[in-house]
């Protein structure tokens, strides 16, 4: 479904290099765990995916069904079936949620061809989507993430991704700012998405988020490189162990 | 008005002095209105105010209005549907109110011209201070409105809609509205119309002892029209006075907001948002006085600029010496769309009392690209996510005030303004 050919991305305000040569390959049904130390280029990694223009790929290509991407906007990875859970949803004061959220849903609807959701389906499906995260419907009266807590707006994010239905859905650091609570709640959102003709990145400096959506995959990132790919067993070795040994056999 | 001798008129001054004498025998008022008009066209005649004159600067009308079009009698046009249903219109048409007003309980409503035939109305005809052109020019040609006067403790439950419509030439009109103690309404100014016209418009309102208004005024002049209006008020004690103005067309506009604080515990807000689009030049100046002690104002102020469009605000509040306590806050946010459009801002805070609260910001800004890239992971595409975004920014605004059937209506028109410059 994914796959990423030596990949070479730099930040297009200062040239500084961020990915170097990075291959990874995602199969439909698969979810990919990718781990690694503080500036590795993880959440860069989830950001071109996403096509935001603050990076420039220089070298290298990602192709999502066989084709490649660096030519679409982000709007058109979006409709194409890319949905990335941000690591910091942004507070978008004024846009009432529930109508982004209408707007959203129909823009995929566009996209295949369909015809737009009468209110009452949406409304139906918003609140189930709402009720299976233990989401207050009030709270989705307000403009889109303002005011929400940090734990709110990454439930809020997995929310959008139920509704939008995406084929390949990127996961930048989901775990971070949950409580143990809230972080069985997004996981088993997460959970009831995986089907095989789907497949999922999963972000994380920790193993703890992988003992509640267990990976296929694990792919360690350093210095904008996969250095090292493995099973489950790979996140439990690192830890257990830190990334310096890892980064040392890389070395 | 420019006390400087100009050195030669502009066809414009020189048709509106041409135009006073053409008028003169059809303007109705008693003595003491004529008067008024004759004091009116003098201040005309020392030229119209220019760039040097300070609260002009930004707006040098003297340049700006260079062409003024005859009077149109003839002209038809019809009253239009309100912004929110089953409100009282009070249409004004080309410059000439309607013999037949709707009767609501608790107001009174009379034709203007019966006010500048009786002489009622003189006093307030005065211009306000020595730079008024807008004030002068309605002076000298106002031919008729509505008066309207609210019932001390009337509650009105539906708006009412005052409508100055114009079909091109010139209308100048003027609607003073007195609102009883503890009296509460709704009122809606509607500025539009489809020529080429020179509009002066002056909206005069005093609210009694804890009276309650809100006053939207929703200008969408076409982009050929030159608006001049003037919105003044005297807010009584415990008094509450809601402003929100929307500027939504026109090709020359000033909007000038002139209110006084009279009575302690008067509360005024002004909300306003300025949708300028094309090759236009909209003014907002607002002159705010605190003059007793223990009064509260806020001001905010949005604007969207695109095209090559000029906007202009300029607060100015003046917290007199005997004003203690006097809680005023300022902001002005502009969202800059276009490389050719521009807004300036000039706040001014003149304080006479040393235990108040007061403060003003701007900013002006693009569009949040973080916001955009949001939107567009979601699948929405550029246009889209842009329209959504500025929508957003004004759309603030209106959603705080906090009357869901207001919401709507403004909600709408401000739909039709991004449908017509989206």
């Amino acid at each position: 479904m994914l796959e990423i050919k030596n990949l070479h991305a730099r930040i297009v305000d200062d040239g500084t290099e961020i990915i170097r040569g990075l291959n990874l390959t995602v199969k439909a049904g698969e979810v990919a765990a990718i781990m690694g130390p503080n500036g590795s280029g993880k959440s860069t990694l989830s950001y071109i995916l996403a096509g935001r223009e603050d990076y420039e790929v220089t070298e290298g290509d990602i192709l999502y069904n066989g084709q490649s991407i660096l030519g679409m906007d982000p709007a058109e990875r979006a409709t194409s079936g890319i949905f990335l859970a941000f690591q910091y949803p942004m507070e978008i004061p004024g846009v009432a949620t529930m109508e982004f959220l209408k707007v959203a849903m129909n823009e995929q609807r566009k996209a295949r061809g369909e015809e737009p959701l009468k209110i009452p389906e949406f409304l139906k499906r918003v609140k189930e989507a709402a009720a299976s995260l233990s989401m207050d419907m009030a709270m989705l009266k307000r403009p889109l993430n303002v005011g929400f807590s940090g734990g709110e707006k990454k439930r809020a994010e997995i929310l959008q991704m139920k509704l939008l239905e995406p084929k390949l859905c990127v996961l930048d650091e989901t775990d971070s700012g949950l409580d143990i609570d809230a972080l069985k709640i997004v996981s088993d959102g997460v959970n009831a998405l995986r089907a095989p003709d789907r497949a999922f990145l999963v972000i994380t400096h920790y193993q703890r988020l992988l003992e509640h959506i267990v990976p296929d995959t694990v792919h360690v990132l350093y210095k904008g490189q996969v250095i090292k790919s493995g099973d489950k067993s790979l996140a439990l070795d690192l830890e257990a162990n830190g990334y310096a040994g890892v980064i040392g056999e890389a070395a | 008005m420019n006390m400087h001798t100009q050195p030669q008129r502009t066809p414009a001054e020189t048709a509106l002095i041409d135009a006073f004498g053409e008028r003169l025998s059809l303007l109705p008022g008693d003595g003491a209105v004529m008067l008024k008009r004759d004091d009116a066209i003098e201040a005309i005649k020392h030229g119209l105010p220019t760039r040097r004159i300070e609260s002009w600067h930004y707006t040098d009308l003297r340049r700006l209005l260079n062409a003024v079009p005859d009077f149109d009698p003839a002209a038809a046009v019809k009253a239009i549907a309100p912004i929110v249903e089953g409100s009282a219109v009070l249409a004004v048409l080309n410059g000439v109110s309607n013999t037949k007003v709707p009767a609501v309980e608790g107001v009174t409503v009379q034709r203007l011209t019966e006010k500048l035939i009786d002489g009622s109305i003189a006093p307030g005809l005065d211009p306000y201070g020595s730079d008024d052109a807008i004030g002068a020019l309605n002076t000298a040609f106002v031919a008729d409105g509505y008066f309207v006067d609210i019932a001390d403790g009337a509650e009105l439950d539906k708006p009412i809609e005052l409508q100055n419509l114009q079909a091109g030439g010139q209308t100048h009109v003027r609607l003073p509205v007195r609102v009883g103690a503890g009296a509460k309404a709704i009122i809606v100014e509607r500025q539009t119309g489809d020529g080429a016209a020179l509009v002066s418009s002056v909206s005069q309102l005093v609210l009694g002892e804890g009276a309650e208004v809100t006053w939207l005024i929703v200008q969408e002049q076409p982009e050929t029209a030159t608006h001049l209006a003037q919105f003044k008020a005297h807010i009584g004690k415990n008094a509450k006075l809601t402003l929100f103005v929307m500027n939504a067309g026109g090709k020359l506009v000033r909007q000038e907001i002139m209110v006084k604080t009279t009575g302690e515990g008067a509360d005024f807000k002004l909300r306003g948002i300025n949708l300028l689009a094309g090759d236009t030049h909209s003014d907002v100046t607002m002159v705010l006085d605190h003059t007793v002690p223990h009064t509260t104002s806020t001001e905010v102020i949005r604007n969207v600029v695109t095209g090559k469009a000029r906007g202009v605000f300029q607060g100015r509040i003046n917290v007199h010496q005997y004003a203690q306590k006097t809680n005023a806050k300022m902001a002005c946010n502009t969202l800059l769309l276009s490389d050719d459009g521009e807004f300036s801002t000039k706040p001014e805070l003149e304080i006479f009392a040393d235990d108040v609260v007061c403060g003003h910001g701007a900013t002006v800004t693009e569009i949040d690209h973080d916001h955009l890239f949001y939107l567009m992971a979601r699948g929405i595409d550029e246009k889209s996510a842009r329209g959504l975004l500025v929508k957003a920014f004004v759309a603030e605004v209106i959603e705080e005030l906090d009357d869901e059937t207001i919401v709507e209506a403004l909600e709408a028109r401000l739909d039709d303004w991004f449908v017509a410059h989206g």
